[in-house]
Parts: structure tokens; sequence; C-alpha cells
């Protein structure tokens, strides 16, 4: 099994196949008709309202729970087949809302999860201090902050160094500070081969640090691909700000006349330009054309709330 | 099926139930209560002090038979919808671990924390009357040490089945409660009832059989039977055939009691 995995060299061959997964409950749909397939080595963000499949379609790819339909491979076998063993000595998973036992030390905590993951205990130690938590080895859970279980969380699916992380809301209830030292050690786990699924709420958070994601709806992928695929999917306008003084509004009005311009609005010291992303360059150069007069421009882009949305709604 | 990982899980629950007293404040329940009614078992019959096994043990038999399945019940309702109830299950069943593996461990290491601390507790009282005993009485203590143990695996296995089948916690209390009340209080009077409105006309045939239906009776029938002394004191007991009074097929029927609830477990549990 281990060697059905696409190797270190393989990255971007495709690794967590799903194919017409669907979960039905009665007569609710959690998951309905999803097919995915998420490459070797990249960081892959799951976004979604709350009861849009996210959670379901995570416990499926664990093998937690068998789909309606379809079905789910990792490496090439089956998640709930034969080989699942196999499968999960490979996964390391984060659900969301950690929960751990609080009558336990941190240390002790990683060594139950590493004897259930055959991982020596040994790799225990250097695992809680890679998140942190080196100080707080010797303490019970009981006493650790929600941040901190949250590291915890995160160091016990650290353990064995699992070729694949699912990692289900994971910077909940981290700290900014927190939240950099993890996404930093993603980004180390990524240049090593690590493959991420992730989801998040926190849409600002993942928009530049995910290398491609798929929106959820309904039980339904809405859209896949990366940030800019999906701007461009949901051809949303852009928005540019022109600073100028107040005497050159009407030079960039006319100037842009001829373009396909959405709206001009005029503010205290500058003007709000929207326009489709295809009128894009052509709005830069006519404004380049004004020789000068323009101070500074920026253009905004929408954010991945704006395109999440943009699908959603 | 990998024994490696029944044994993390089964050390896991064993150990939090050493660690946070839980077996050695149930050893010394045992012990002083075994200890007392060794001692001031007789005082109805207006003695105190030692005086036979025989009584002694027919003294603990019935105060065992309320307690044990008390004990197994409160010990192992929450077993899998305390996980549940959490939000820890997912993160177990992740690991690569099967559903039967984790919940046999779950039953083993409970069985173990339970049976340590009945062995324990009801052990010490045999060291410290063993100056008194023969080895018949030892023999007979012995028994009603083993016995003790299986009917606290038998209620222990029903109550690990009740937590797979509860929604939630409070559920799955209530029907341990509910248990409780069915095997040792209403049960026999149930029996008793039938016997009584149809004046014995009804089930003579089936009733020892019937008694093989309550892991509490089977135990009572292990341990009074063969202790001629007392036999007659336990009005049910006494309507047993001779011939079905065997302490193996007897241990027998015990053990199904264990195997046929956790296979039921098994099953619901399987998705």
């Amino acid at each position: 099994m281990e060697s059905s995995l696409p190797s270190l060299n393989d990255a971007g061959a495709p690794l967590i196949v799903a194919h017409g997964v669907r979960k039905h409950y009665g007569n609710i749909h959690a998951v309905d008709g999803v097919d995915l397939d998420i490459r070797s080595g990249e960081l892959f963000g799951l976004i979604g309202h709350n009861g849009a499949g996210k959670s379901t379609l995570f416990k499926m790819m664990l093998g937690l729970i068998p789909p309606t339909a379809g079905d789910i491979r990792i490496g090439g076998a089956l998640v709930t087949g034969r080989d699942f063993r196999a499968v999960r000595r490979t996964v390391g998973y984060l659900p969301e809302n950690v929960v751990l036992y609080d009558n336990l030390t941190g240390l002790e905590t990683l060594w139950f999860f590493a004897r259930l993951k055959g991982v020596s205990p040994a790799q225990a130690a250097p695992t809680l201090e890679r998140v942190g938590l080196a100080h707080a080895a010797k303490r019970r859970v009981r006493e650790y902050s929600k941040g901190m279980r949250q590291r915890l969380g995160f160091a016990q699916a650290l353990l064995g160094k699992p070729r694949i992380l699912f990692l289900d809301e994971p910077t909940t209830g981290l700290d900014p500070e927190a939240i950099r030292s993890f996404y930093a050690t993603l980004r180390q786990l990524r240049s090593e081969g690590v493959t991420t699924v992730i989801t998040s709420h926190i849409l600002a958070e993942i928009q530049e640090r995910v290398d491609r994601l798929a929106i959820m709806t309904a039980g339904k992928v809405q859209a896949r691909g990366t940030v800019q695929d999906l701007r461009e999917q949901v051809d949303l306008p852009l928005w540019f700000s022109v600073r100028v003084a107040k005497e050159d509004f009407e030079a960039v009005r006319s100037a842009l006349s001829h373009l396909q311009v959405d709206a001009i609005e005029a503010h205290d010291d500058h003007v709000k330009v929207r326009c489709r992303r295809e009128a894009k360059m052509a709005v830069i150069e006519a404004l380049a054309r004004l020789d000068g007069r323009v101070r500074d421009l920026t253009v905004r882009e929408p954010s991945l709330e704006d395109v999440f949305f943009g699908f959603s709604d | 099926m990998e024994i490696a990982q029944i044994a993390t899980i089964a050390s896991k629950e064993f150990w939090d139930r050493i660690r946070n007293r839980w077996v050695l404040a149930v050893a010394l329940v045992f012990t002083a209560f075994a200890l007392v009614i060794a001692y001031f078992g007789a005082a109805q019959q207006g003695s105190v002090g030692f005086r036979s096994i025989d009584i002694t043990i027919a003294s603990l038999v019935s105060l065992v038979i309320y307690l044990i399945p008390l004990i197994a019940l409160v010990l192992g309702f929450d077993a899998i919808v305390g996980e549940r109830e959490r939000g820890s299950l997912d993160l177990l069943l992740s690991m690569p671990i099967t559903r039967l593996e984790l919940l046999l461990g779950k039953y083993l290491g409970l069985a173990a924390a339970l049976a340590f601390s009945t062995i324990a507790g009801f052990g010490l009282v045999a060291i410290v009357l063993s100056a008194r005993l023969d080895l018949n009485a030892l023999y007979h203590y012995f028994g009603f040490m083993l016995s003790s143990v299986l009917l606290g695996c038998a209620f222990l296995s029903l109550a690990v089945m009740l937590s797979v089948f509860a929604a939630d916690r409070t559920r799955a209390s209530g029907l341990a409660i509910a248990t409780w009340f069915f095997f040792v209080l209403v049960f026999d009077l149930l029996l008793l009832g039938a016997l009584v409105v149809t004046g014995g006309q009804w089930g003579g045939e089936i009733f020892p059989y019937l008694l093989l239906a309550n892991p509490a009776d089977v135990f009572r029938i292990l341990n009074i039977f063969s202790l001629d002394d007392v036999r007659t004191l336990y009005g049910l007991t006494t309507v047993f055939p001779p011939a079905l009074a065997n302490p193996w097929l007897l241990g027998l029927v015990m053990l199904a009691w264990i195997v046929v609830p956790l296979g039921i477990a098994s099953w619901r549990f399987r998705t």
C-alpha cells in the first residue's frame, strides 16, 4: 500500500480522488454527488457555509462514515477497504473543535495516539516542540487553554510524519501569532511534500495560502480551482481607486469614456472606477496616458469572500 | 484484528480508573462490606463474630447481587456514548483501528478495572480470614470471587451495549438504571408473580430456564446451590433442578451473558 501512494517526485499527481460521492440521511442530502481530485503536495482548501457538507465529506474522506454512493480513494486504495489501516497510517486528522482527554498530560496524550498509530513514543516530545508546547508537556490537558488544546490536536495529527493532513477549522481559538506560526508549519510541511486539506470559515486567512480550493454549497461542489480561477469563473467586477486632484476628475472620466466601464464615482481626492475583468488592462493603459496626473493607483481584486458569495448566493 | 490496538485502548481505560482512584474506592467498599458481613452477618441470629464461611458467602451474595451490577452499569454506560457526546470518538476512529477493536479495548479495559477491584477488595478479606478457613472454605470463597467477577463482566457487557445504542449520555444513564431495576429487582418478582397467580400451574417446567435469562440469578444459583446450609433460605433457587446446577454449565451461561450483549453492541456499532 505504502508503495502505491505517489512518491514525493510525483507532486501534482492525483492523490485523493472522490468520485460521485453522495451521503444521504433519509431526505437530507448532506453530500450530493461530489467529484474531487486533490493532488499530491498541494494545500487544498474546502470552504462552504455551515451545513454545506464539508465535515461530512471530510469524514467520508477519512473513512469514518461510508458514502451512500460513489467512492473515495487515497493513493488508489479505497479509504474503507481492506487497506484502510495502511491508508490511515499515512493520514493525520485534526477534527473541528478537537476534544482530547483532560486527565492526561500533553505528553501522555501524544504517547497514546502514537501507540494507536504504531509510531515510536519517542516522537512525542519533538512533535510537542514543533507546535510550541514543549513547556506544557507535563501539564494536564485540563489546564490547557483553547489555543493550546488546538495545538496539541495539531501535534497529534503530525505524529508519524503523515503524507496527508486533514485539518477541519484548524485555527479556531488561535491568536494571530499562533495562526502565523501554524501556517508557517504548513508551508514547511508542504515543502516536504505533505498534502493538506483544510477547511476554514475565515476566508481571508486561507485565500493567500491555499494552492487550490473548492466551494461547497448544499452538498455540491460549486466551483474549484485556484483563487484566481474562481475569480474569473464568477466574473465579479474589479475596483480601481485612482488618486487625482479634484480638477482632474473630468480628465479621468473622459479618458475612460470610450471603455466598457460600469461606474465612475468621484470622492474627495480620488475616483473609484468599477469595471469588468476584461477591461482591466485597457483601463490601466488609458490612465497611463494621463501624463502623470494620476498620483496613485490601487486595484482591488474581488476577495475570496466576494467570490464565495458570488457562487453561493 | 490487531491485538496491539485493543491493548492500547484497554490499558488507557484501565489506567484512567487507577489514576482517578476508582479502582481503589470500589476495592475499599468491597473490603469494608465483606468484613462487616463476615463479623456481623449473623447478628440477626443474636451473635457477632465470624461464624461460618457458608453464611458469610450467602450474606455477601445478597450484597454483591445489588452492588456489582450497579457498579458495572455505572462504569460502562458511557463507554461509547461518552466519547461520542464529548466529540472525541471521530478522532479515535480516524486512527488505524477498527470499530470492533475500539469496542473490545474499551470493554476489556473497564472489565480489568472492575475485576481488579473485585479481587483486591474481596481477596483482602480472604487473607484476613484465611487463618479460620479450611481448604474447602477457601475453594468456595474463591468461587464466589470468580463468579462476582463474571457477574460484573456480564453487566458491564450490557452497559457497553447500552452505550452503543443510546443517543446521548442522559438516556444511557436512564437505560442503565432501568436495566439494574429490571434484572435485580423486578425480574424475580415477575416470575414469582406468574407462579403465584397461576397457582403454580404455569411454567413449572421452563421455570429454571427462565432463571438463566437473568445473570443475577445465574450468579445466585452458582453460589448458593453448593452451600447446603443456606440453600433453603433463598426462595427461588430452591426450584432449580440439581441436574442443571453444574458450575461449568452455569459458567458457560454467564459467558454467554458476556459475549451476546457485546456481539449485539459490535453489530450496532459497525457503522
